[in-house]
């Protein structure tokens, strides 16, 4: 089967897969656990300066279920570590120790003053790790201290942060981003120019998860009063996707190399964030939710897709979807398709043609020759997608290219020739071409 | 209901063609339909992925059932039936016939939660069946270590081990009685339960491996001595499963029309058109088992008319299931409890039998109450049990055995050095195919390590 060895910034592990800084990285039991059920690697929870913080005693966490009770998102209030450096910094030399070929970094949040980073780098750098992440992302708590988010929400910041770190430390440095920005490159741009050896992202979302229907007070809460917190999961996954390919394709940033987190559940997530440009991946929230023995199914089925696409390496992967990534005014509006519904596999729901009528563009039947039956109507069918995703039967309707002929709905005829928006003669701004 | 006689009758009613072939092959299609691809994804995504999973402990051969679900859900199939098949290399057979209801099935949590527990057959069948369709490889051959291994028997338990020895590096021969490998898999479980010849694809699939020399209508005891093959292997196993059936002992079963169960069924196993087979109108089954479910709706979905059973104690003492009763009873079959046979009756051919009412007494013995009642039959199919027959070779020199079946270790060796036992054959193993794969590779393991460890073990009894 395929090799899953990783080679990161120098750093090696037998697989991609590593622990995200959190809960699973708390202490050497988790880790030593992890690394037995095969997990590539482990960015340590998050070392702070002593004394170590406080955590609340209530609900730390929350989460969003289906029906089936499967965790969809999770939040939390979760600070750093809530034990003493020197604790954390003995049992990252014994784990470190214990296990030579995985790959383990000490997270770091400390304060703006270059002297705190004069005296923790060289301090947990001893202990025999392989890098440093940068936590920049907490979004609750810590950054009412100034720190976590706080920096990671100014560029300014970032880099001067980074720079410390790159001053003191020999080993490489990753600088974790927080995805509560509204333009995820400037961050970015600012941990290359203060040095960073890669990024890695997403930390978590603000969020609130809900309101208690009894108390009519936010819940989680803790005694009567909640905070913000911090989302992950399975939901954030396509905003962490968004950003990491903006950072691998943008030119100021192209060619950093990207550690991938967010939501990453099975092997088929893993694809996602090496196709888009991560060359390495974090987990947090899936091994919180079922345990380390997942690495089983992502290391089993991400080698085997590799097998299947005739790929030896991740590395063949990594960044392979990044060009199909643009802007949305090179997208080619001259291109056409229209849905298509499989009479055989349609179980006459219905959903498709309610959802059309209801809220796009009127492009499905319901009744054809006085009999239950749903049809699309291609004059009516803006190729929109909507049906397909309701649909509960998989590969019953799919969306088919219009390759020759004219568009019932516009009239006009389909040509091979591409036009998108900034040469659309709509467009006031339009380029002229010719 | 039980006592109604019918005078007159000299003929037997015993006679091919009582349903015509194509009703016969409905009713002889797979009676556990496999999920499609979207209800298989439903049905994955209601495993809780238990920690420690009572499934996987109630496996008799271990498999990861939370593990291989997972791979389902993250549409890994190849995975998933790797996952299955490491453990259990009989992994689709065991999909289709395992009584799922007692062993995996009863342990899972959501009997507790709904009442309902996942569909962990179905879901394993999803996940194995691509493998023989496509052929796919899923395991292969350690270096060769140029140890030799005799097998004998093809069954579940022959095949279970040969496979992990060649997969180990050992050149395996096997030697089996019959014509097919596959022991009771092609023989003997019921036809609806394992359709379109799979027994045959599985047994493909496992020798695709390679290192398994077949020696097919080779019997230990005529054709070939256990003595010969010591001599000739490095270690031998003994599979040979059951090949004698229990009598009844009861005047007139020397009858027409009074047969062995598992005769009738790998007849019917065997027969390219079912509906040649002769079916009787009355037929009376007696046994409380597996076997003997599955003749009597057998023989319902041949078209016999009246099919009773007749247990000698009560349900719950029927080594057959629950869900099995049901599915005797929703056949319109008659189970009867408390009552053995005491006569056969007829002229040459079978007519009636006569059972006489059991209780059991205060000390668990059987006693008959000396009340008794007569069935009408054409044909009895005794099913009560098979033993290990005398003139297999197994009795040869100085094995020891214990309830007339091969004393084993925890290891699965015998009492001679070099020899080891598994499946039905052996003592104390509860007669189930996925039993008899987990010896075959228990015994597999404990092979290779002697094998390796090149151990002179001079008292094979030691722990
Ligand atoms: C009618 C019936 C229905 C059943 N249904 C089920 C079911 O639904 N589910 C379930 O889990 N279990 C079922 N069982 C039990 C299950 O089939 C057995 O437990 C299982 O097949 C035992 O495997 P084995 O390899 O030990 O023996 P067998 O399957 O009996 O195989 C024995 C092998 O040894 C060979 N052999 C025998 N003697 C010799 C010799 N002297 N020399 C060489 N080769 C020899 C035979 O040819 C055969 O290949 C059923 C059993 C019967 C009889
Ligand atoms: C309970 C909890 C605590 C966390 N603590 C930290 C932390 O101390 N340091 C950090 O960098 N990220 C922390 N994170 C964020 C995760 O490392 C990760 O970036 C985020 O959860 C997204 O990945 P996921 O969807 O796989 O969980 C925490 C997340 C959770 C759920
Ligand atoms: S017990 Fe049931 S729910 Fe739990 S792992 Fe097994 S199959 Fe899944």
């Amino acid at each position: 089967m395929a090799d899953l060895s990783s080679n990161f910034l120098g750093i090696r592990s037998p697989n991609p897969f590593w622990l995200a800084s959190a809960p699973p990285t708390d202490k050497a039991y988790n880790v030593n656990r992890a690394f037995e059920a095969g997990w590539g690697g482990a960015v340590w929870k998050t070392l702070g300066e002593d004394p170590p913080i406080v955590n609340v005693s209530g609900p730390r966490y929350g989460a969003i279920h289906s029906n089936e009770r499967r965790v969809i998102g999770f939040n939390n209030i979760e600070l750093i570590t809530d034990r003493p450096l020197a604790l954390n910094l003995e049992e990252l030399r014994q784990v470190k120790k214990d296990w030579p070929d995985r790959a383990l970094l000490a997270s770091v949040m400390l304060p703006m003053n270059e002297q705190a980073w004069a005296t923790c780098i060289p301090m947990i750098e001893d202990t025999g790790i392989d890098g440093f992440e940068l936590n920049f992302g907490c979004p609750h708590g810590m950054s009412e201290r100034g720190m976590g988010a706080a920096v990671g929400q100014v560029p300014d910041y970032i880099r001067m942060a980074t720079e410390w770190a790159k001053k003191f430390a020999r080993v490489p440095v990753i600088v974790k981003l927080t995805p509560n920005v509204a333009n995820i490159l400037p961050p970015a741009i600012a941990a290359a120019a203060g040095g960073a050896d890669a990024v890695s992202l997403i930390n978590t979302i603000n969020s609130i998860m809900r309101v208690d229907y009894d108390t009519l007070t936010m819940y989680p809460a803790t005694d009567g009063l909640g905070s913000h917190g911090g989302y992950c999961g399975p939901a954030v996954k396509p905003i962490a996707l968004h950003m990491v390919a903006e950072i691998a394709r943008h030119p100021e940033t192209r060619g950093l190399p990207i550690s991938g987190i967010g939501g990453i559940t099975d092997w088929r997530d893993a694809v996602d964030f090496l196709a888009l440009g991560a060359s390495n991946l974090q987990v947090c929230t899936a091994a919180m939710v079922y345990g380390f023995r997942i690495i089983d199914d992502l290391t089993d089925g991400l080698a085997r897709f590799l097998d299947a696409k005739g790929m030896t390496s991740i590395s063949e992967l990594v960044g392979r979807a990044v060009p199909s990534v643009t802007d949305w005014k090179f997208l080619n509006l001259n291109y056409v398709e229209k849905a298509h519904i499989d009479q055989e596999l349609c179980i006459k729901c219905g959903r498709c043609h309610i959802v059309c009528e209801d809220a796009s563009h009127q492009a499905i039947t319901d009744m054809v020759d006085g009999k239950r039956r749903f049809e699309v109507i291609d004059a009516e069918c803006v190729g929109c997608n909507l049906c397909t995703s309701v649909c509960p039967v998989e590969g019953c309707i799919s969306m088919r290219p219009l390759r020759e002929g004219e568009d019932p709905r516009t009239g006009r005829p389909v040509t091979a020739e591409k036009l998108n928006w900034t040469a659309h003669p709509n467009n006031p701004m339009r380029k002229q071409t010719d | 209901m039980t006592q109604d006689k019918h005078a007159n009758r000299c003929s037997p009613d015993v006679r091919p063609g009582r349903l015509d072939a194509a009703t016969i092959e409905k009713n002889f299609g797979d009676i556990r339909p496999p999920l499609s691809p979207a209800a298989a994804l439903v049905e994955a995504d209601r495993c809780y992925f238990c920690h420690d999973a009572p499934c996987t402990n109630a496996c008799p051969t271990g498999i990861d059932v939370p593990a291989f679900i997972q791979k389902i859900r993250s549409h890994n199939l190849p995975g998933s039936a790797h996952t299955i098949l490491r453990e259990n290399i009989l992994g689709g057979m065991c999909a289709r016939v395992c009584p799922t209801e007692v062993l995996c099935e009863e342990a899972c949590v959501r009997n507790g939660s709904e009442g309902g527990p996942v569909r962990i057959g179905l879901l394993q069948r999803y996940a194995t069946d691509p493998v023989y369709e496509q052929g796919l490889p899923v395991f292969e051959r350690a270096p060769e270590t140029g140890k030799r291994v005799a097998v004998v028997g093809g069954g579940p338990a022959g095949l279970s081990a040969a496979h992990r020895l060649a997969m180990l590096g050992h050149a395996v021969e096997m030697f089996c009685r019959d014509a097919k490998l596959g022991g009771l898999n092609e023989y003997g479980i019921a036809a609806y339960k394992t359709v379109n010849d799979f027994a045959q694809r599985e047994v493909d699939f496992i020798l695709g491996i390679g290192g398994i020399d077949v020696r097919t209508g080779m019997s230990l005891g005529q054709d070939v001595s256990l003595a010969e093959l010591q001599q000739r292997f490095d270690a031998v196993l003994l599979a040979v499963g059951l090949g004698d059936t229990n009598e009844l002992g009861v005047p007139g079963e020397d009858l027409d029309g009074v047969q062995n169960a598992v005769d009738y069924i790998a007849q019917l196993r065997q027969a390219g058109d079912k509906s040649e087979l002769p079916v009787g109108r009355r037929v009376v089954v007696i046994g409380g088992g597996m076997t003997a479910i599955d003749i009597a709706v057998q023989n319902r979905r041949l078209g016999a008319e009246r099919v009773d059973i007749v247990y000698r104690r009560g349900p719950d003492q029927m080594s057959a299931s629950g869900h099995e009763q049901e599915l005797a009873k929703s056949e319109g079959i008659v189970l009867h409890h408390w009552a053995r046979p005491v006569a056969f009756r007829g002229d040459n051919w079978l007519r009636e039998v006569e059972f006489e009412r059991t209780r059991q007494e205060a000390d668990g013995r059987l006693s008959g109450t000396g009340e008794t009642w007569t069935l009408d039959a054409d044909v009895v199919f005794r099913a009560v049990g098979q033993t290990l027959s005398d003139d297999d070779g197994t009795s040869a020199g100085s094995m020891l055995r214990a309830g007339g079946k091969i004393r084993v270790d925890a290891r699965r060796r015998t009492s001679i050095p070099g020899v080891w036992a598994a499946g039905d054959c052996v003592a104390g193993h509860d007669d189930l195919t996925v039993t008899a794969v987990q010896d075959g590779k228990l015994a597999a393991i404990d092979i290779d390590r002697w094998l390796r460890a090149n151990e002179e073990d001079a008292d094979p009894w030691q722990t």
